[in-house]
């Protein structure tokens, strides 16, 4: 009876063990010099599962940039006036692919009407465009050859799967210190304990990133402390998991801060989280009068980007499929438009 | 026991596993032995590569010399002796010269007629060693994923192949190898101080004796483990480190890819949460 107890049990412990494995071969890829352990080990399978879900569509068929322009022949087109009729209609077209199939044209626009503003989506739609355009014009150093189309983030749907707003996290009894918002496994820093809202501080606000280690041998009048560090740390968690990554893809870990000793993938996050903050503070942040209640965080502020929207796991968004070349229409802002005041009401 | 009766008991013939009588004698206090012989042979040579790697390398920094693996990209054959042969080479020698070295414990405490504690304890450690640069290479498929041998850069790979799971903490191994670390050194640490109380006694008062000690430890503690019973529990403790420190790391990689952090979901995921 002892030992069929011992065996019950040790059988358990066992398979409980293994069920947390991930088992089969694995793939590995080398980031650094040979014995530096910077190496991305991965489930073959898994990855190429998510090459597969990660594909751009089959790009819409060209249309001469000749011609009457949009701005000459329609009505209250603001952004996308330097299109020929062609162009604008194609990308009107692609949009409605993207980010509205369902609803198809009057998800944004009054059928009786089409230049009408009054509905939100179709403002909303324009400072998007803007957003995109700036994007690939301002950000090459981020986004390169790849550049981003409402693809990259939207996938299909009216709000992008990965998006971020204030979060006032679980309630709870306060204590006599105050609390920093952390020790919950939250997806957003991938489980782990640190805090669960890195993208207010750090993707909207300009909190600096850093302080993980220090550059004296005694913790001597050091600028930063052990919370610095965690809520790097937890944007970091969200860099790893938005990318499919780990913290070796862009450091060499034995020092952090330094650049010359880290990958050229440092440089492209640094010039990023610039982006994400333009992006979340230009043109998002701005949009928030126009939203209804169902289209705002728990706090009231609007759905935000952070790395996740674009990338969704790939280091690359769509695996760094130069989408952006089939849409050259959303490669700049059109003359004047940086001008314009897009959240004039 | 003295020294003196002890080297009697110790200078018997027989006892070895190879070699016959041929290397059983001593050499001054030390008994050589084939495994004597083997442990010398692979250990001048092993330091003899990594001078010679040393001198082929940018600097002669004791802190900075590093004899690094190979690429991944040899996978798990034998790579050119400057793009990490020299690493594969050392560490054959490395393995040859502990094994040889658990070997000659293993004799020695035939010839003492003693248990074969301290070979198992040592073999413990080399299992850990080995774990590192050959069994875990072994199921990843390449030479390169053992860490290179420099006293810095040892450090490095160490931080490194930590945040390749983004939170080395949350390994549920590394935290039982981090716990039977330090649980080692507090009972080393009780232990010590008992043990250099008891034979300090104030002047003029004898040494004590285990009365003594387990009565201290019942008066502190509630329970004293007792003079043989610390000696079981400091060996468990200390293995279990490196078992468990063996364990942690040939998780990381082999059995799971993903950050640490994450492999607790199961434990959200359990069916008992509102």
């Amino acid at each position: 009876m002892k030992t069929l107890m011992r065996s019950a049990v040790t059988g358990l412990a066992v398979l409980t063990l293994l069920a947390g494995c991930e088992l089969g071969s694995k793939d590995v890829v080398q980031r650094g010099y040979r014995g530096t352990g910077m190496e991305l080990v991965m489930v073959p399978e898994d990855r190429v599962a998510h090459v597969n879900a990660n594909q751009p569509p089959e790009p819409a068929p060209p249309q001469p940039a000749v011609g009457p322009k949009a701005g000459d022949i329609y009505q209250n087109v603001q952004v996308l006036g330097h299109l020929s009729i062609g162009e604008f209609t194609r990308l009107m077209a692609s949009i409605t692919e993207w980010v509205a199939p369902e609803q198809g044209c009057n998800y944004c626009h009054n059928p009786q009407n089409l230049a009408d503003d009054s509905k939100y989506t179709k403002k909303v739609s324009r400072v998007m465009i803007a957003m995109t355009q700036r994007t690939n014009e301002a950000w090459k150093d981020h986004v390169g050859n790849v550049g981003v189309t409402c693809y990259t983030c939207h996938r299909g749907n009216n709000i992008p799967v990965n998006v971020w707003a204030a979060d006032p996290g679980p309630k709870r009894a306060t204590g006599m210190v105050g609390q920093t918002p952390q020790n919950y496994a939250s997806e957003s820093v991938g489980l782990a304990s640190l805090p669960y809202d890195p993208f207010s501080s750090m993707l909207l606000g300009d909190r600096d990133i850093g302080g993980v280690q220090a550059d004296t041998a005694l913790p001597m009048g050091h600028p930063t402390d052990l919370r610095d560090a965690e809520w790097t740390y937890a944007l970091m968690m969200h860099f790893s998991q938005s990318l499919g990554v780990n913290c070796t893809y862009c450091h060499n870990s034995r020092a952090f801060n330094q650049w010359e000793q880290a990958s050229p993938a440092k440089v492209t996050a640094w010039h990023g989280i610039r982006m994400v903050r333009e992006i979340n503070g230009e043109f998002i942040e701005p949009t928030t009068p126009w939203l209804p209640e169902h289209r705002k965080g728990p706090l009231g502020d609007a759905l935000k980007t952070n790395c996740k929207t674009c990338h969704q796991g790939a280091y690359k968004p769509l695996y760094g499929a130069e989408m952006l070349q089939y849409y050259p229409n959303l490669a700049e802002l059109g003359e004047g438009v940086e001008d314009l005041d897009l959240f004039e009401d | 026991m003295t020294m003196l009766t002890f080297e009697k008991k110790y200078r018997v013939r027989g006892g070895t596993l190879l070699g016959g009588d041929l290397f059983d004698f001593w050499i001054g206090p030390f008994y050589v032995g084939f495994f004597g012989v083997t442990t010398i042979f692979f250990a001048l040579l092993g330091t003899a590569l990594i001078l010679w790697g040393a001198s082929q390398g940018p600097t002669w920094n004791i802190w900075q010399i590093s004899i690094a693996p190979p690429d991944l990209s040899y996978g798990l054959a034998l790579a050119p002796m400057m793009e990490g042969g020299l690493w594969q080479m050392i560490t054959i020698c490395a393995i040859g010269a502990f094994v040889s070295w658990m070997l000659r414990e293993i004799e020695i405490s035939r010839k003492l007629g003693i248990g074969l504690h301290v070979p198992f304890a040592f073999g413990v450690a080399i299992f850990a060693y080995v774990t590192l640069v050959v069994f875990r290479p072994l199921l990843l498929g390449a030479w390169g994923h053992g860490f290179p041998y420099g006293i810095l850069s040892h450090l490095d790979w160490v931080s490194n192949v930590g945040y390749q799971y983004l939170h080395f903490h949350y390994n549920p191994a590394h935290m039982l190898a981090v716990t039977f670390f330090f649980t080692t050194t507090l009972a080393l640490s009780m232990h010590g101080s008992l043990i250099l109380a008891v034979t300090n006694p104030a002047k003029g008062e004898p040494v004590k004796t285990g009365e003594h000690e387990n009565t201290f430890f019942r008066d502190d503690i509630g329970y004293s483990i007792g003079a043989l019973g610390i000696h079981r529990l400091g060996l468990f403790l200390a293995l279990s480190a490196g078992f468990w420190s063996a364990v942690c790391i040939i998780i990381s990689g082999p059995f799971w890819t993903k950050g640490w952090p994450e492999w607790w979901n199961w434990w959200l995921e359990l069916p008992i949460w509102p």
